[in-house]
């Protein structure tokens, strides 16, 4: 489902050339991308998510060689195989709550399907926020703004899951909260979490250290 | 579940409803002030048009031209004196000249003028009669179609002249008029005034027992249609020892209009000058949101938005402000326009209150829209080269 060998990236021709560690994983699988702050976390992110294209090496997800793929195709691309979970949650401020979970499907087929409503309202029950769907991005607390990103990242059925420290801001307990929600709502897509929290070291199997090999 | 580009186009509007209010404004008041005066001009030049209506020249008193052709063709001005009937009749016979409407006035009655003349007046304006007949006798009076309908007058009902075209204080209460009948609306001045023989206006102004000379006789005005375009050179030339002169209507409204273009000339570049405020305000309006708002923009691009997507939204913002702007100036300028047509129906008892939407207001509204357009246009581009990455990663 992912796979990712070789893959190098460079910034500008005077930043220095990242190079990123081989790893794959299968559909339905659980894995973290854990290292701290300056190892190219968000720019593997990026390039997983086909918003930043590498200069070298394989970089498939959801059977798209990212590297081919023409930025139309992979705008497409994102909207319909991808879910991501941003580490601030980033919503059209204008929209209500609900109108921002229904975005994607408008962006990529032009409506929203009926059945589309109908899995929103019961995901918003689920995550205690139903009575929150007509409110505006800026009336919710953080927790709640985290809950409705993670709802919006799943709600058309993505194949792949990216979240981009999700549990940075939370306490433990929060952050298990959260962590079990994506679990539990992602539970048919593979899942890759991108983070330097500590505290998820030992949640999942597969764990790819990130580490500054810049050359 | 609505969420069209044109419904986010629109909640996006009513998120910075400051911002709006203000494109908006600018837009709505420089559209409304041109097709104010597009309007203004459209009815100022038909009423001109139509009561100027193969009159080619006005004989009166000597004095101002303008104020000659005012006074006797469109009747909003006081004239400029009385001449000689028999005097205005050797005119008249001059075989340039092949027919005139004497006019005579000088009262009126609740402020609509009280004008004495011959039944060529009422055909010359093809006006037609809704009710009674034209009038026959001195004293008897055919009302036009506003005066009737302003004052309530209805066959039979009687009145007193005032002496002046608007004084209401020196009243001839010794000669009583008649209506004997009521003018259907035809569109020019005829409609605003009180149509009697010249002798009633002679007769008013006498005393009791005092005896009219053939000799004397003024009347206030007479209008003239040439035979020969000579006319024009010739009659001046022939009153030039008289205490008369002709006018020509054509030449004196069209000096007038000239006039009246250096102002209204000014207007329009002010006009011209908020609208290209209200442009340069939708150009600033969606630079500022691509700034504001462009996290929003690189989300959307990772949901499936493409830079086409993102393009016509920013495109349908400020569309959605040109055609409001530019609707609300049209509607701007049919309230002024009603406002306008009330102190010109006050003061002149013209109706000037047409709200029909112009050819040249739809080519008005066109280019607005146009331009709003383009002015969202060329700060939209920059949605096209959005680093979905970098912005992201500045959040």
């Amino acid at each position: 489902m992912v796979q990712v060998q070789g893959v190098q990236f460079q910034y500008g021709e005077e930043s220095p050339r990242m190079t990123f560690p081989d790893f794959s994983c299968q559909p339905g699988d659980r894995m973290l991308l854990l290292g701290q702050s300056g190892t190219g976390k968000t720019t593997l992110l990026h390039l997983l998510c086909g918003m930043l294209k590498a200069h070298a090496g394989t970089l498939n997800v959801a059977g798209q060689d990212l590297r081919a793929a023409s930025d139309r195709e992979l705008d497409t691309w994102r909207g319909t195989t991808l879910g991501v979970v941003f580490q601030r949650a980033h919503f059209v401020q204008s929209l209500t709550i609900q109108e921002n979970l229904a975005l994607p499907h408008q962006l990529t087929q032009g409506h929203v399907p009926s059945e589309v409503l109908d899995r929103m309202g019961s995901m918003l029950d689920r995550l205690g926020m139903a009575h929150r769907a007509e409110a505006r991005p800026h009336e919710l607390s953080v927790g709640e703004q985290q809950r409705a990103s993670i709802a919006r990242a799943l709600l058309h059925k993505p194949q792949v899951v990216f979240a981009d420290e999700p549990t940075s801001a939370l306490d433990d307990h929060n952050a298990a909260a959260v962590m079990d929600i994506l679990d539990r709502e992602a539970a048919e897509a593979t899942l890759v979490v991108v983070t330097h929290d500590q505290r998820l070291k030992d949640r999942y199997p597969h764990c790819v250290t990130l580490n500054p090999t810049q050359a | 579940m609505k969420l069209s580009l044109l419904y986010q186009a629109w909640r996006n509007l009513r998120a910075k409803p400051l911002q709006t209010a203000l494109s908006l404004a600018l837009l709505g008041f420089g559209v409304g002030m041109v097709s104010l005066m597009l309007l203004t001009e459209k009815q100022v030049n038909d009423a001109f048009e139509r009561n100027i209506k193969d009159i080619d020249l006005v004989l009166g008193a000597k004095g101002s031209p303008l104020q000659l052709i005012l006074a006797n063709v469109y009747h909003i001005d006081a004239p400029t004196g009385n001449i000689n009937q028999r005097a205005a009749e050797k005119v008249l016979k001059h075989p340039y000249i092949d027919s005139g409407i004497p006019l005579a006035y000088g009262d009126n009655h609740e402020g609509y003028r009280i004008v004495g003349t011959e039944h060529s007046y009422v055909e010359h304006y093809g006006a037609t009669l809704a009710e009674g007949q034209l009038w026959d006798a001195p004293y008897e009076v055919t009302a036009g179609a506003r005066v009737a309908e302003n004052l309530g007058l209805k066959i039979g009902d009687t009145f007193f002249s005032a002496h002046g075209l608007k004084d209401q204080t020196d009243i001839h209460t010794n000669k009583t008029f008649t209506v004997v009948g009521i003018l259907e609306p035809s569109g020019s001045v005829v409609d605003q005034l009180l149509l009697t023989p010249i002798e009633s206006i002679w007769y008013v102004h006498m005393e009791d027992g005092e005896v009219l000379d053939p000799e004397t006789r003024e009347i206030t005005a007479m209008l003239l249609k040439k035979r020969n375009p000579l006319a024009v050179l010739t009659i001046p030339n022939t009153l030039r020892d008289t205490n008369m002169q002709v006018a020509l209507p054509a030449i004196e409204v069209n000096r007038m209009t000239q006039q009246f273009g250096l102002g209204t000339s000014a207007l329009r570049a002010i006009a011209m000058l908020i609208m290209a405020l209200s442009f340069a305000s939708i150009f600033i309006s969606v630079l500022d949101n691509i700034r504001a708002r462009r996290h929003e923009l690189a989300l959307m691009r990772t949901m499936g938005g493409t830079p086409g997507t993102l393009y016509r939204l920013l495109l349908l913002e400020g569309g959605l402000l040109s055609v409001a702007g530019t609707v609300l100036g049209l509607v701007l300028s049919r309230v002024g326009m009603t406002v306008l047509s009330q102190v010109v129906e006050s003061q002149f008892h013209y109706d000037v209150a047409a709200l029909g939407v112009l050819g040249s207001e739809w080519a008005l509204a066109g280019a607005a829209i146009a331009v709003g357009l383009l002015a969202s246009a060329i700060p939209a581009r920059r949605s096209l080269r959005l680093d979905i990455s970098r912005t992201l990663s500045e959040a």
